[in-house]
């Protein structure tokens, strides 16, 4: 396919449009905001002054009130997108979970035995099992063994530079990029694999890596490609908080003659506790979502689905929206905990600081 | 790697001629009438809508959209219908969402009657017209009409077709070789041997195909089952009036891994029998042209993967032979696919537009811009371009044909685009027959 520039100018055009607009509306917003809570403020304090100046005095109640119906109106835009956006389809997903493929008749609990039921989606729920298992861990424990290594490290700027690269990729670049480097051709060929390259350079025999399906190689490795883009991630934070650790009491600490393990153990860790928190339940609610790379990588063939990706073959591609919603119910139910626990987590370093 | 994810929308040597004998009837001025348009507006008489619209989606995109696009452009300039066209690769999955989002298109391209029935079956359908069902009816065979039609009522007009019971070889290596096209199961079981007794992998095949990946492996086994049993038989499959585990149904598959999963037979070029679920289906075939295979069971679209160059004709690089049947008294059996246009709005230049649709003007139009198969009894086998689409429109106009539509596409989507496709790249990856048939068995919606 030829791609003449000239063709494409009235995609350019409508581009720069859309550029134009965004900018406007979100400047225009921005500034809304900015303006009209300072003229407010600026006028009560005006009639305030009056007030004292005249010796009336002015019911605080009244003003609170006011302040709180202006709060409301800002935050009304904000709920009418939310309830639109995120509660009504919550509410509608639940429901259409007790129904039929078609959503046109109530079937119960139905679709939940069959998602607890059939071989394929237990396997797929062992596998988000183990994704959820496997990605937080050693992506935050790579993050942080890698932020300790080069902290103050000659070239630290630059090998921060090399594990966060990952991080800007999307899944879908970074899924494409490993498939080649699983890429299999038969022994006779040349390979252009890496891994298998790899092997061939030992003496081995080229595998069909994304085919292993005996101890969940297959999985493992797709869960390779999310460690490598948020062990970056993990890594920036973690070497962040490693950073505001108060210089004194590290130094406090070396004078007392502690080694460098007990440093870690007894001092760091517990310093970046907070942040390692907050990377643990980041990655874990993103590694329960995940989509892309099992999409791009197998499709879910070879026993690799995930919960994500078999809601989205149930609903859209099978019509059976039932299966679909549950998948999605279910996956909602995981996800609570995990969000309940960081609330709670935030608000006792509220109450400790 | 380019995954394109339905056959349909591939890019084709065919299309590229397509369009360059459309260039050349552009640039040969309005005395030209082997343009694909009369010149003639009176002929749309018919049809005249002045100043409206009609969308159409469908799965077909880039050259053959555009050569689409072409086929209708006369009809659009006569009428005053302006016709948006839009293909997507997500076709199937985005047109449920855009129909419960009341998005629907005006028409729709459907080439699963499966998908046709879920959508008439909870009301978004439009019956045709009238006139698109005498149309319809003048120009196709009760057969065809059948997989759209819902409760009685006829839903759209058949549409483009494709043949897939054949087998691609090179003739030149044929020649070379001194090996004969195979007209019965056992002569080509014979050729494998002989193939494999040199030395050789007579087979490669590859199912990969993106997120549909498994559906060539699911046109095997149709073909095979038309084979094993009476296409009465393969009905009741399809509709599950026997289990999908059936005896008769293991009987196939066992039959098609005679073929598929012997590592003597394949896979040319790519490896061992696993290789074929990580192969690409569009470069399935391609070891052909360096021989490293020798034979590729594939549809008639096929025609659009080789590389440029590559002379598809019977004499040429490239051609492809009927997929034999087993036993020559059962008649010629023969698998195929197409699509069926759809309305989701029954205003009068949408049922003008399904109309023209089924027309045999619109037909022999489209045909001879090259690449186009139709089971349309209307088209002139002469206006069709290429060999391989001659030898297609040939096999489908022929009445003792015994025509049956792609298993999988009838069966409901979560077996025929989901199970099926599944459980057959779990078969060739080494689970047993019993297994993955009991696992699309259980599977079934009740």
């Amino acid at each position: 396919m030829n791609f003449d520039l000239a063709d494409q100018a009235d995609k350019f055009v409508m581009l720069l449009g859309g550029l134009v607009a965004f900018v406007a509306l979100v400047g225009g917003l921005l500034l809304v905001l900015d303006v009209i809570p300072t003229r407010l403020a600026e006028r009560r304090e005006a009639r305030l002054a009056a007030a004292a100046d005249a010796g009336t005095p002015i019911s605080v109640a009244s003003v609170r009130g006011r302040e709180g119906w202006l709060a409301f109106g800002f935050l009304v835009p904000a709920l009418l997108l939310l309830a639109i956006g995120l509660i009504f389809p919550a509410i509608r997903t639940t429901i259409l979970s007790f129904m039929n493929g078609d959503g046109s008749a109530f079937v119960g609990f139905d679709n939940y035995t069959w998602m607890f039921g059939q071989p394929d989606i237990q396997s797929v729920l062992l596998n988000t099992l183990i994704w959820v298992l496997v990605v937080p861990t050693l992506a935050t424990t790579i993050g942080l063994i890698y932020a300790i290594l080069v902290d103050k490290a000659r070239g630290e700027a630059f090998a921060k530079a090399l594990i966060f690269l990952p991080m800007s990729i999307s899944f879908v670049g970074a899924s494409i990029i490993w498939k080649f480097v699983y890429a299999y051709r038969s022994g006779e060929q040349e390979q252009i694999g890496l891994l298998n390259q790899i092997v061939v350079w030992f003496g081995g025999e080229p595998q069909q890596w994304l085919l292993e399906q005996g101890s969940k190689l297959n999985t493992l490795l797709l869960i390779v490609i999310m460690i490598w883009i948020q062990a970056g991630f993990a890594m920036v934070i973690l070497s962040a908080a490693i950073k505001a650790i108060p210089g004194e009491i590290v130094e406090a600490a070396r004078i007392d003659g502690t080694n460098a393990w007990q440093m870690f153990w007894q001092i760091t860790l517990p310093a970046i506790r907070a942040a390692v928190i907050v990377v643990v339940v980041t990655i874990t609610i993103a590694t329960l979502k995940v989509f892309d790379i099992v999409r791009t990588m197998t499709n879910g063939n070879y026993d690799t689905s995930v919960i994500a990706n078999e809601m989205y073959n149930q609903s859209f591609r099978y019509g059976e929206t039932g299966h679909g919603s549950a998948l999605a119910v279910f996956l909602f139910v995981l996800v609570i905990p995990i969000v309940i626990f960081q609330i709670r987590n935030i608000r006792k370093q509220r109450s400790e600081a | 790697m380019a995954v394109i994810s339905r056959p349909r929308q591939a890019l084709a040597v065919a299309s590229a001629l397509g369009l360059v004998l459309t260039a050349a009837a552009c640039g040969g001025g309005g005395d030209d009438d082997s343009s694909a348009g009369t010149g003639d507006c009176s002929v749309y008489d018919a049809y005249k809508h002045d100043g409206t619209e009609v969308s159409i989606y469908a799965s077909i995109r880039d050259t053959e959209a555009d050569l689409l696009e072409e086929s209708w452009a006369e009809f659009s300039e006569c009428t005053g219908i302006t016709i948006k066209y839009e293909g997507s690769g997500e076709f199937e999955a985005q047109l449920q969402v855009r129909v419960d989002g009341g998005n629907a298109p005006d028409i729709a391209f459907i080439p699963q009657p499966g998908l046709i029935k879920r959508f008439a079956d909870s009301g978004k359908l439009k019956a045709v017209a009238a006139e698109t069902k005498t149309q319809a009816e003048a120009n196709y065979s009760a057969d065809w009409l059948k997989y759209a039609t819902v409760n009685g009522q006829l839903y759209g007009a058949p549409f483009g077709s494709n043949v897939k019971s054949f087998v691609w070889y090179s003739p030149k290596t044929f020649t070379e070789k001194g090996y004969k096209v195979p007209t019965t199961w056992d002569e080509m079981i014979a050729l494998s041997d002989q193939i494999a007794g040199a030395g050789g992998k007579p087979w490669c095949a590859g199912i990969e195909s993106g997120d549909a990946t498994g559906w060539p492996a699911t046109d095997w086994i149709e073909d095979v089952m038309l084979r094993t049993q009476t296409p009465e038989v393969y009905d009741q499959w399809v509709n599950h009036e026997i289990p999908f585990n059936d005896p008769k149904v293991a009987e196939a598959v066992d039959r098609a891994g005679t073929i598929l999963k012997n590592d003597k037979y394949v896979n040319g070029g790519f490896g061992d029998s696993k290789s074929i679920s990580t192969t690409a289906f569009q470069e399935g075939g391609l070891p052909i042209l360096e021989d490293k295979c020798t034979l590729h069971r594939q549809a008639s679209f096929y025609a659009n993967q080789w590389p440029e160059g590559t002379k598809v004709a019977e004499d040429g690089d490239v051609y492809a032979f009927y997929f034999p049947a087993i036993d020559a008294s059962g008649g010629k059996p023969i698998l195929g696919a197409g699509e069926f246009t759809v309305a989701f709005a029954d205003r009068p230049e949408v049922q003008a537009v399904q109309t023209y649709l089924a027309s045999g003007e619109h037909a022999n139009t489209r045909a001879k811009l090259g690449n186009w198969v139709s089971a349309n009894k209307k088209l002139d086998i002469n206006n069709v371009q290429n060999p391989i689409d001659k030898l297609s429109v040939g096999i489908l106009q022929d009445p003792t044909t015994v025509f049956r539509f792609d298993g999988s596409d009838l069966m409901p989507a979560s077996v025929g685009a989901g199970t099926f496709w599944k459980g057959m790249v779990d078969w060739i990856n080494g689970k047993d027959t019993a297994g993955t048939l009991s696992y699309i068995e259980g599977s079934w919606p009740k």
